[in-house]
This record gives C-alpha cells, sequence and structure tokens, in this order.
C-alpha cells in the first residue's frame, strides 16, 4: 500500500501549526484549483491530493491520528478496539504501517473525500462537493465530422446523445456538463469532457476550414484543356483545366472547403493541385508523333 | 417575463453562504449578469456556472475582485490559446505528413 505523506504534499514541517497548515493549502491550492487549470488532469490531481492532506491536517482529531497511525489512520478506532480485545501486549503506535492490515485499496480510498461520501465534512460550503469530471475520447472520420450528425455515447452504464457540429477540429474538446460523476451532499454533478480524435483521410488533407487534395490529369488534358471530375465530401463536382496547365498548378475552389464549426452555411476553400502523368507504353506511331513534336 | 430558468439571487446566496453584495459586485465587474424582474434579482441558468466559479475562486482561494477580473480575463486568453495550439498543431500535422 502507497504511503503518502500529507505534510510532504502540503510543503510542511511535521510541526507545522494549523496556520501554516491554512497558508500552504491556501497557496497550494491557488496554484492547482480546477478552477484555474481547465483541461489539466495533473494539476487535478495535485489538487485532490491537496485537499485530501488539508483534510486531515487541518483537523486536530484526525491530524493526531494520522500522525499516530500513518497511511491507516482511519481505521484507527478498529484497530485500537482489535488491539483491546486480544489483549495484545506490543503497540504499533508510531508506525507507518501495520502487518497483516485489510483495510481496503489503501490511499486511493482517501480520495473519497474529495468524490466519495465518507468524509466530507457535515457542516459549511466546502460540504458539497462537486463530481468527479469525466474524460473520453471520440474517434471521427473526415467525413463525420464534415456534417453536424447525432451520436449516442455510453458513459458509466449511461446512454448520452449528443450533437457533434460540422467542423470540429482534431483534437478539439467539448464540455457535456453535469455528466460526469455525481455530485456529493448535493453538490452539482462534473462534466463529461470529450476529445475528438478525427482520422487522417485518404485523400483529402485539412488545414483548419481548408482542404487540400492532389488529383492527376493526363498529359494531354494539361495541353490542350479540359475537364476533370473530382469527389468531393459534398459531390462530384466538374472541374474545367485550362490548356497548358503546369504540373504542380494549385487552384482554389471558394466555399468548397470544411464547414466553419459552428457557424452554419460557411465553409472553408479547397485547394487543388495538379499532377501531370507522362503517358506510358506507347505505340511507335505515337512517339513518332512526339519527335515530330519535338522539333516542330 | 418568464422566470422558469431563473434562480432568485437570494437563494443562491443563502444556499452558498455568500453575501448579496458579492454577486452585485461581481455583476460590477462585468463578470457577471444579474437579471432584474420586477425589481427582484434573478440568475440565470447560463450564468450559474460561471458565479460557482467566481465564488469558489472568491471564498475558498481568498482571491479579490480585482485578482478574479484579472483571472476571467486570462481564462479566456488561456481558452483562445489552447484552440490555437490544437489548430497549430493539425497544421504541423499536416505538414510532418507530406
Amino acid at each position: 500500500m502507497e504511503f503518502i505523506d500529507y505534510y510532504k504534499v502540503l510543503g510542511i514541517e511535521k510541526n507545522a501549526s494549523e496556520s501554516d497548515i491554512k497558508s500552504a493549502y491556501r497557496k497550494l491550492a491557488r496554484k492547482f484549483h480546477p478552477d484555474l487549470n481547465p483541461n489539466d488532469k495533473e494539476a487535478n490531481k495535485k489538487f485532490q491530493q491537496i485537499n485530501e492532506a488539508n483534510e486531515v491536517l487541518s483537523d486536530p482529531e484526525k491530524r493526531k491520528k494520522y500522525d499516530t497511525y500513518g497511511g491507516d489512520w482511519k481505521h484507527a478506532e478498529e484497530f485500537e478496539k482489535a488491539q483491546q480485545s486480544q489483549s495484545r501486549q506490543e503497540s504499533n503506535s508510531g508506525s507507518y504501517s501495520f502487518s497483516g492490515s485489510d483495510f481496503g485499496s489503501g490511499f486511493s480510498d482517501f480520495f473519497s473525500s474529495m468524490f466519495g461520501q465518507s468524509e466530507a465534512k457535515s457542516s459549511g460550503r466546502h460540504a458539497k462537493y462537486r463530481g468527479e469530471d469525466y474524460n473520453a475520447e471520440l474517434h471521427l472520420t473526415l467525413e463525420e465530422a464534415y456534417t453536424t450528425h447525432k451520436q449516442t455515447l455510453t458513459v458509466n452504464g449511461k446512454n448520452i446523445r449528443i450533437t457533434i457540429p460540422a467542423g470540429v477540429e482534431n483534437g478539439q474538446v467539448i464540455k457535456l456538463k453535469g455528466h460526469g460523476g455525481s455530485g456529493i451532499n448535493e453538490g452539482p454533478n462534473g462534466d463529461l469532457y470529450i476529445t475528438f480524435v478525427i482520422a487522417d483521410h485518404a485523400i483529402y488533407k485539412r488545414r483548419a476550414d481548408d482542404l487540400y487534395i492532389s488529383i492527376d490529369i493526363d498529359l494531354y488534358t494539361a495541353i490542350l484543356g479540359g475537364e476533370v471530375m473530382l469527389d468531393t465530401l459534398s459531390g462530384k463536382i466538374k472541374l474545367k483545366v485550362n490548356p497548358e496547365t503546369q504540373s504542380g498548378t494549385k487552384i482554389r475552389l471558394k466555399g468548397k472547403g470544411f464547414p466553419v464549426y459552428k457557424n452554419e452555411g460557411q465553409f472553408g476553400d479547397l485547394y487543388v493541385t495538379y499532377s501531370v502523368k507522362i503517358p506510358t507504353n506507347l505505340t511507335e506511331r505515337q512517339k513518332e508523333l512526339f519527335r515530330e513534336l519535338s522539333q516542330s | 417575463m418568464q422566470t422558469d430558468d431563473l434562480i432568485l439571487a437570494e437563494d443562491f446566496c443563502t444556499h452558498y453562504r455568500v453575501e448579496l453584495s458579492f454577486i452585485n459586485y461581481l455583476e460590477e465587474y462585468g463578470l457577471i449578469e444579474i437579471t432584474s424582474v420586477e425589481e427582484t434579482s434573478y440568475i440565470s441558468r447560463e450564468q450559474l456556472r460561471k458565479l460557482e466559479q467566481l465564488v469558489r475562486l472568491h471564498y475558498d482561494l481568498n482571491i479579490n475582485l480585482e485578482g478574479i477580473d484579472a483571472i476571467a480575463h486570462l481564462l479566456e486568453r488561456m481558452k483562445g490559446l489552447q484552440f490555437e495550439i490544437i489548430s497549430l498543431k493539425n497544421r504541423l500535422g499536416l505538414y510532418e505528413k507530406i
């Protein structure tokens, strides 16, 4: 069982006064408070530890038990009773662990002081605790991110139907209020943070609201001009290729790109780069014609 | 005016054990909006989350109103910068793939 040194967590000495504890707690809480560190899991975890440490050390009775029994302070009474009934001769006071204990899952249980029910204070504003925030990833294809659509997620056994607006970015996080862990003592529920992970597309590259594609055109269309069909995410479009188009020529199709997030009807642009393909397996006659062309 | 989506400011103060003057100051600083209906102050559902956050900053972390004002601006900026980072990462990813 891992032991957490609450004094170390708060950065104070074992003989720290109540005001030292309060001051250390406030200083660290200001640094790691979730309201000041949105979406920072590490800060959140640290804040839980600080809270836990403060809850124990700021209560003289709990602190005394903690100082005596260390990690197992919560079970001090059980331990003392067991000691009395068994008339054991030796005392374990002052030790941070005792053998053969069956005290559950150890220090992770201490987090229940923040998110559980057993250790919440019974009076004052601090008695109500907000539920834990949950984080989840939602994987989408580029096509799915292109259109506003609904998806049903299962979070902790509950189905949540959400609308995903067209144009979400890869890595973008949305917050679903109240869909996190349940609040404690009528405290509000936590939130659910969903991170969108958009898979790379085989043909299209996306940069913010613009799309990029490279298409092949044959030599004759490149030289003489013509038309090519292009499959876009919103359907097929016909492109006019100008005569004497060079390989690498880039054209912009305004408004044919990706939808702008939460701006219905607005789209980025689509950039098409032409790649001219040189014909292969030419017949003798074709080669002859190219020779003639080269000499003309 | 409908008040279904509104919470009486006094109820909020009683529930969170805060002074009514505190939320009035927050409004003066432009940090929240209070809805007045027939001379009674209400807090809208949309404002509630933000107000709870500001209450925590003040009462749990001892941050004064000027500090809260500065933090609120910085958090907004941080949100914008986080979005920009995501956008830049995606843009960088595009070049790395080519």
